[in-house]
């Protein structure tokens, strides 16, 4: 039974900062090379255009529900299962997720790379 | 990808992994928080380990949110999870802990993903003029 509840935990972190990555990277693409923007027009201009970004705060709401789903799920199941398996997961749901959603070319070099690091994750914890 | 993009980079994997060192240490010394005394994690705030812990994961967010305004997400991702090797590093060689065979396997599996991707373009669509004609196969040249 606590099994279940820490798989059911492991897929709220998962979805949540899947989410909260996408919607950061579709942010940031909006409001644009932020080097050349401080450069142009200063911090400021920077800070105001991320801060008064929707899908910047969307993003922000997901981590922070992605961060709690990960508190709950530490009081409930062993560090050493959610910590982990969370982790190496969301590597693989991002590249899903970006090439659906945000269109990115994920190619066979992406999902080699994809793979191996949520392989590597997963050893770490071993 | 010009070298002052790479430094930003480094400074995601950097704060990641030694914030998250820094934080880990922190609440070691700062103990247990009960339910009951939440108030104890606004102070917890005062070690010294943890307040530059939460400056460097500000510093974390700050720089992969100007690597995401430059590079697609599967490109950041897998490039900045050299902070897991890193971790590994700092604990055999600083912290002296025991580092099994399979953790060093996990350690070859990220650098060989990060090798992988860093090989390809950063940005979708926007890819890089390449510096120098070399993967450039002499017909391709134009005449």
């Amino acid at each position: 039974m606590m099994q279940a509840y820490a798989w059911s935990a492991i897929t709220a972190i998962v979805l949540a900062s899947t989410t909260g990555d996408i919607l950061l990277s579709r942010a940031m693409k909006q409001v644009g090379d932020v080097g050349a923007l401080w450069r142009q027009s200063g911090l400021w201009t920077v800070l105001g255009r991320v801060l008064r970004n929707p899908n910047f705060l969307l993003g922000v709401l997901a981590m922070t529900t992605a961060f709690y789903s990960l508190l709950f799920g530490l009081s409930w199941g062993d560090v050493s299962l959610i910590a982990p398996a969370s982790a190496s997961l969301t590597f693989i749901t991002n590249a899903v997720a970006a090439k659906i959603f945000l269109h990115e070319r994920v190619d066979h070099r992406r999902w080699m790379a994809a793979v191996l690091v949520a392989g590597g994750v997963v050893l770490l914890a071993a | 990808m010009t070298f002052r993009k790479y430094l930003v980079l480094a400074g995601v994997t950097l704060c990641a992994s030694i914030g998250d060192s820094l934080l880990s240490r922190g609440m070691k010394q700062v103990g247990n928080i009960s339910l009951d005394h939440l108030s104890d994690v606004i102070l917890a705030v005062l070690n010294p380990s943890v307040a530059l812990g939460i400056l460097l994961l500000l510093g974390f967010f700050a720089s992969y949110m100007t690597a995401l305004s430059w590079a697609d997400l599967t490109y950041v991702l897998p490039a900045t999870s050299l902070g897991y090797v890193l971790l590994t590093l700092i604990a055999k060689f600083y912290l002296h802990e025991a580092v099994t065979t399979s953790r060093w396997i996990g350690v070859l599996l990220i650098s060989a993903g990060v090798g992988f991707v860093t090989q390809g373009p950063a940005l979708t669509h926007h890819p890089e003029k390449p510096h120098k004609a070399e993967y450039e196969p002499a017909s391709a040249r134009p005449r």
